[in-house]
């Protein structure tokens, strides 16, 4: 345990300022997220590990002499389509099923991920160097690297873009009315089907994104997905499905919860403290829901 | 019961008796499926009788399985100093010690994550559905990367059990290793089936076809909740005991809480026999544990691969597991009475 945290006031403002950045990530990935749950009805347990696929996308790049930025324009072009082989694969025959078959089976695709990444591109902790340099505040005592504030830009950039397109365009508007009802949408004459292998596809490609950025602030392993997954799924669950601003909130938050942990707890806690952050949470909202009567849906 | 079901049951236990003199060389393979069934028919508790689907009986598991080495090596000679020397032995069991030991630690291993269900289950189990599959799912990992975390057990090197000690080798090991877990599988079968003739079965049934009613008619649920799931820890502990010291070697994150693999497999067993019957999760189990013997070595390093698309694919294409299948073609085995006109007729509406 360590509080020099609190005696030393710019460790806390690096603290919060690397989580604010870090949680405007999350955040991105946790639209994506509640975009398909509210949707499709499913948890996708492999969300982090297409993720983490999108992150080796922008590496590959990288390594190939293109400077990894672009891998935000690339990745997500090609995690639609990778989201697009899953639907078509697997997900359009949970779709309409128990929640739990979908849990399970995301969770088979995630494993699989997991291994093929592994075998794809070695086991090894690996970052793309954008070699964008540093920004100091406050006479050099909070360092800021400027990777992060480029990719906290460029996911609110993406998120603005996504935004519109839902209220604006003609597929957005279908997705929307799928949310609503299904049902109702498919008697209108909406594409379900297809609205729900593009509402995964825009999913992956949102993962694609916020991956490319993990991939240059941070660094990315194959076996770091199921963290992304239960973050993003914990920042749904906060926001609720389909509040916008909740979910950059509740994001952002959960980024200088983990920025305190790391601090405080150590780094090696640092993931379990996301996963008992996760139970308390949900414990906590079904004791206020059951003082009510009610209880998560 | 009938005179064919006791027929079957002293056939498998005797099976169960001579299997390791029958089969010398699979003696530690045995052992795995014993433990597997356990895990398998106490998930099947939850996730099948009461439908709360459960990534985190690996939670009770991982618990037993430090809970019981912990123990025997504890009650004997200082932990920390043990875990930090690591592979090389300071100290060394003698064979009374270490049975003491290991009848200890099993005690606490099953004891304790009773305790734990039983605390936590009040707070765990009020969650519904895909809630309570996430928070158990984030529980087992949570565990895993914060027992990863402690010193005294190992942290990140491992924490190796007490070896076996030095009276009849290798075979001895074998041996009481099996006798061990076969004993700790017909405890839970015998437990499970007794608990399947009351009404405690019925009633877990009507939680799992719909709580709400179930607790308009006057059921506590919540208290019948608790106690599946301490009868499963209670299960699972042991099982996790008996697994720690036959794999020799814990480790947070691979051998104890380790959701990728255990904590897959127990759903997965308890799903491909078929969840919500008494043998189902049994021959689930041992299905699975002879295609993964079997065909492990054929994907060597390709065995999460095929890992994955099992899963998928099972879950697709086979949600209902060999019971289930069974069930459907032969109702009339299973004690259901059927129209056969009603029968004709389901098929034609399909």
């Amino acid at each position: 345990m360590d509080f020099l945290v609190f005696q030393y006031p710019m460790i806390t403002i690096q603290a919060c300022l690397d989580g604010l950045l870090l949680g405007i990530l999350f955040a991105l990935i946790a639209y994506g997220m509640a975009l398909q749950w509210g949707v499709m009805n499913i948890i996708n347990i492999a969300q982090g590990d297409l993720v983490i696929l999108g992150g080796y996308i922008a590496y590959f790049m990288y390594l190939y002499g293109i400077h990894p930025a672009w891998g935000v324009i690339v990745s997500p072009i090609i995690m639609y389509f990778v989201g697009i082989a899953i639907y078509k694969l697997v997900i359009n025959k949970v779709v309409d099923r128990d929640l739990f078959i979908s849990i399970l089976a995301t969770f088979g695709i995630s494993i699989l991920f997991m291994q093929l990444m592994n075998f794809a591109f070695g086991a090894d902790v690996v970052l793309a160097n954008s070699g964008y340099g540093t920004t100091m505040l406050f006479d050099n005592n909070v360092v800021l690297p400027n990777s992060k504030i480029f990719s906290a830009f460029i996911s609110i950039v993406f998120a603005i873009c996504l935004v519109v397109y839902m209220k604006r365009s003609k597929l957005g508007r279908a997705i929307r009315a799928t949310a609503q009802n299904a049902r109702a949408a498919k008697i209108l004459g909406v594409d379900t089907e297809k609205v729900y292998a593009a509402t995964f596809g825009i999913n992956a490609a949102l993962c694609g994104v916020a991956g490319a950025l993990i991939s240059i602030t941070f660094t990315i392993h194959p076996y770091m997905g199921l963290p992304y997954t239960i973050r993003s799924f914990m920042i749904v669950i906060v926001a609720g499905l389909g509040n916008l601003p909740g979910v950059a909130m509740s994001g952002m938050g959960l980024g200088i919860f983990e920025e305190f942990a790391d601090y405080i707890l150590g780094t090696e806690f640092r993931i379990g403290s996301v996963f008992l952050l996760l139970v308390l949470i949900l414990v906590y909202r079904r004791f206020k829901l059951s003082r009510k009567r009610e209880y998560l849906k | 019961m009938n005179k064919n079901s006791w027929i079957l049951y002293i056939g498998i236990l005797v099976f169960g008796l001579f299997a390791p003199f029958i089969f010398p060389a699979f003696k530690v393979q045995l052992s795995i499926l014993c433990v597997l069934i356990v895990l398998a028919t106490t998930w099947n508790i939850q996730g099948g009788e009461m439908g709360y689907n459960t990534f985190g009986n690996i939670l009770f598991y991982g618990l037993g399985m430090y809970l019981c080495a912990s123990v025997q090596v504890g009650m004997f000679f200082p932990l920390a100093e043990w875990t930090e020397s690591g592979g090389e032995k300071t100290f060394v069991h003698t064979p009374s010690q270490f049975f003491q030991g290991m009848a200890a630690g099993l005690v606490v291993a099953a004891v304790v994550p009773t305790i734990v269900a039983g605390l936590i289950g009040y707070a765990i189990l009020g969650l519904r559905g895909h809630y309570f599959a996430i928070c158990t799912l984030g529980l087992g990992v949570a565990a895993g990367e914060i027992s990863g975390g402690i010193e005294i057990i190992g942290a990140g090197q491992g924490f190796t059990t007490p070896p076996f000690p030095n009276i009849g080798g290798l075979e001895a090991r074998g041996e009481f290793f099996y006798f061990l877990s076969f004993g700790a599988l017909v405890l839970t079968f015998i437990a499970v089936r007794a608990i399947y003739t009351t009404r405690f079965r019925l009633i877990l049934n009507a939680i799992r076809d719909n709580e709400d009613k179930a607790e308009a008619m006057g059921i506590e649920t919540m208290k019948y909740k608790i106690t599946g799931w301490m009868i499963s820890a209670f299960f699972c502990g042991l099982a996790g005991g008996i697994m720690g010291g036959l794999v020799g070697y814990i480790d947070s994150t691979d051998v104890a809480f380790d959701g990728r693999e255990m904590g897959v497999f127990m759903v997965l067993m308890a799903i491909l026999g078929g969840k919500g019957t008494l043998w189902g999760p049994i021959i689930g189990a041992t299905l699975f544990h002879f295609f993964k013997e079997g065909f492990w070595t054929f994907f060597l390093g390709w065995q999460y691969v095929a890992l994955g698309v099992l899963i998928v694919v099972i879950v697709i294409y086979f949600p209902e597991g060999l019971m289930g299948w069974l069930r459907e073609k032969y109702p009339e085995r299973f004690g259901e009475v059927v129209d056969e006109a009603d029968r004709k007729a389901q098929v034609e509406l399909k």
